[in-house]
């Protein structure tokens, strides 16, 4: 049978692993220093969207909205199996909320034609919100199926799968075409195989390669399908206004870095004495009461 | 010309046959707010059948209730949901909708944020009104709905606003707004929606469903004794069993236990788990990421044990204790039962 599959992917910050170096004097985080990663429930996405492949055939491309280093995580998806990438990329893009952002890719999913599925992660580990797949959804007026951990069937009669409840699941019906966001527990990424990175390390996007000869080079990779599409507002025809930060409702008023100094703790030793004194304590101001 | 928004309405979600909890809490939040605004605080409840569930809402201080019934609202799937609450916002004008982030409003409020053009921040913490300036439109707003959140993994606090959508919408998870006591007896205003939706919203079904009943109720604890990824098996786990018995509190984990299987994730404190409040709270084997402080920082005491000295979980405990739990937790269990007599 075969389905068009778009998966959508994000580049993030590893917020998920600080390590020392990530921390700047005061305490806070220095974002700048965090390594770039796909998103890690982009990646169960983007493993359902293979494993479907896989067994029903078809094509999966991803899409990434971001600056012209998300282009890396494009080339991620390449290596672990994506047929095609597109890169959304524009000043014009800046300072999207999740609005701005899934109108944007709602316009370029569009221009791809009408996939038979979007998949989405559920959430990115930056933004923290999972807005942006119901809202993608919302403005191509397709089903969503949020908190997917398996794709139980598919076929003409539509998609049966199993969403991950809060202490529970559900298994639901609906027709195609679907969006779906994936949780972490869906699936295992596969990790890249050596022969598509192989390949597909050579892959770049016409905004990657140097002014001179870039037509050239631009026709060279187009006919070795190595050529990540470069999207723009006006590739996708979207409204400029509806874009970036002038179609952002939402403002960030403030920010403040948690900090990870604080009060001192009373040391307990470990010691029957230590612990006779904690507890006793613990009694005199009625905890147990 | 048009009024200016001033109601604050909350998304009753309907579970087991009753108000959520997490919405009632909200209904207190609401009540917050809309004084400075100077406005009614409002529920939209969609279902089956329903309106007897508008009783408790106006008892928990809702002045007005819009309801929208018909049997196609019986379970939820996103589309009716969405056409539904979408025309009632819409009629309704308020100024902030607020709805639970539980899977159903995780599911729900984007998309209708999304149709009716309007921001929305989700996991809010804290919500607040208060003044903004918006040094490029050069305009001034005297009352904004203050969306406070962690991002960023955690790592940053940021204060959201919506300077020109209405209504501003946010989604809190349970526990993190107080619930306050019901006045029973206390009336409102019922307005009537019709809940019917075109035929072609209807296609998704829910062939099945399981729901785990709540056996853990850690917002209700006293005291809680939890236990991180340190906990090392789900066989260890019973030492943070027995201390919670012996303490009389309930047993929780941190999400790094519960994704490495240790415990069920219906025992998970922090903020992808449920914010709890209790008189005490023992960590064990806990590092203390931030997201998991966010869920538990507000405790009346705090007992942190990890062998590790530098473990964040020791900045927000007022007792700590550097040491391999498998021996302090026994040993305290002895002390408490000796002092205990």
């Amino acid at each position: 049978m075969g389905y068009e599959i778009a998966v959508c992917v994000k580049q993030v910050p590893d917020t998920e692993n600080l390590t020392g170096e990530a921390m700047k004097e005061d305490g806070t985080v220095n974002r700048a220093a965090l390594p770039a990663i796909v998103n890690p429930e982009d990646l169960n996405a983007l493993e359902m969207a293979l494993a479907l492949k896989d067994e029903h055939g078809g094509r999966v491309t991803v899409v990434s909205m971001g600056p012209p280093k998300a282009a890396d995580a494009l080339r991620e998806c390449l290596f672990r199996g994506a047929d095609r990438a597109v890169l959304l990329t524009d000043v014009r893009f800046a300072a999207s909320d999740t609005l701005a952002t899934s109108y944007a890719l709602s316009c370029a999913i569009r221009k791809l034609g009408e996939p038979d599925l979007v998949l989405c992660g559920r959430q990115a580990i930056d933004g923290d919100t999972a807005q942006i797949g119901p809202q993608l959804a919302e403005k191509l007026g397709l089903p969503q199926f949020t908190y997917v951990e398996e794709v139980r069937d598919v076929g003409p009669d539509g998609i049966v799968v199993k969403r991950g409840l809060e202490g529970g699941y559900e298994v639901v019906r609906g027709p195609l075409p679907a969006l779906l966001t994936v949780t972490s527990s869906a699936n295992d990424p596969r990790p890249p195989s050596a022969k598509r990175l192989m390949r597909c390390k050579k892959a770049r996007a016409a905004c990657e390669l140097g002014e001179d000869g870039r037509d050239a080079a631009v026709a060279g990779l187009r006919e070795r399908g190595l050529l990540i599409e470069h999207w723009g507002v006006d590739e996708i025809e979207a409204d400029e206004e509806a874009c970036g930060g002038s179609g952002s409702p939402t403002r960030v008023k403030n920010i403040d870095s948690v900090r990870l100094h604080s009060e001192e703790h009373k040391v307990v030793e470990p010691t029957t004495e230590g612990l006779t004194g904690l507890v006793e304590e613990l009694m005199n101001e009625h905890i147990f009461d | 010309m048009q009024e200016e928004p001033k109601d604050v309405c909350v998304f009753a979600e309907v579970e087991d046959g009753k108000v959520a909890e997490v919405s009632l809490e909200l209904v207190h939040k609401a009540r917050d707010l809309a004084e400075p605004l100077g406005g009614r605080v409002g529920a939209f409840l969609l279902g089956d059948v329903v309106l007897p569930l508008a009783d408790e809402l106006f008892a928990h201080g809702c002045e007005k209730v819009c309801v929208a019934e018909d049997p196609a609202l019986g379970r939820y799937t996103t589309l009716p949901y969405a056409d539904v609450l979408a025309r009632m916002i819409r009629e309704q004008s308020p100024a902030i909708v607020l709805f639970g982030a539980t899977p159903l409003g995780r599911d729900l409020a984007p998309r209708i944020a999304s149709g009716l053009r309007v921001g929305l921040t989700a996991d809010c913490t804290d919500l607040r009104i208060g003044p903004h300036r918006d040094l490029i439109r050069r305009k001034d707003y005297p009352a904004l709905l203050y969306q406070i959140r962690p991002a960023f993994g955690g790592n940053i606090i940021a204060t959201i606003v919506n300077p020109e959508t209405r209504p501003q919408m946010a989604t809190v998870r349970e526990g993190v707004m107080k619930m306050g006591a019901p006045e029973p007896g206390r009336r409102g205003e019922v307005v009537r929606f019709d809940g019917s939706v075109d035929e072609s919203l209807l296609c998704v079904e829910v062939l099945e469903e399981h729901r785990a009943p709540r056996t853990v109720n850690l917002k209700k604890a006293n005291v809680i004794v939890a236990g991180g990824a340190g906990v090392g098996s789900r066989e260890n786990f019973a030492l943070i069993r027995q201390l919670a018995e012996v303490l009389g509190g309930e047993v929780g984990a941190s999400r790094a236990a519960v994704d490495a299987g240790l415990i069920d994730k219906a025992h998970q404190v922090g903020q992808t788990g449920t914010t709890v409040r209790p008189k005490l709270y023992v960590a064990c084997g806990i590092s203390g990421a931030v997201q998991h402080r966010a869920g538990m920082q507000d405790a009346g005491k705090i007992v942190a044990i990890n062998t590790d000295p530098h473990a964040p979980i020791f900045q927000v405990a007022h007792y700590g204790i550097v040491g391999d739990l498998n021996q302090v937790i026994p040993a305290l269990i002895d002390t408490y039962k000796q002092h205990a007599r």
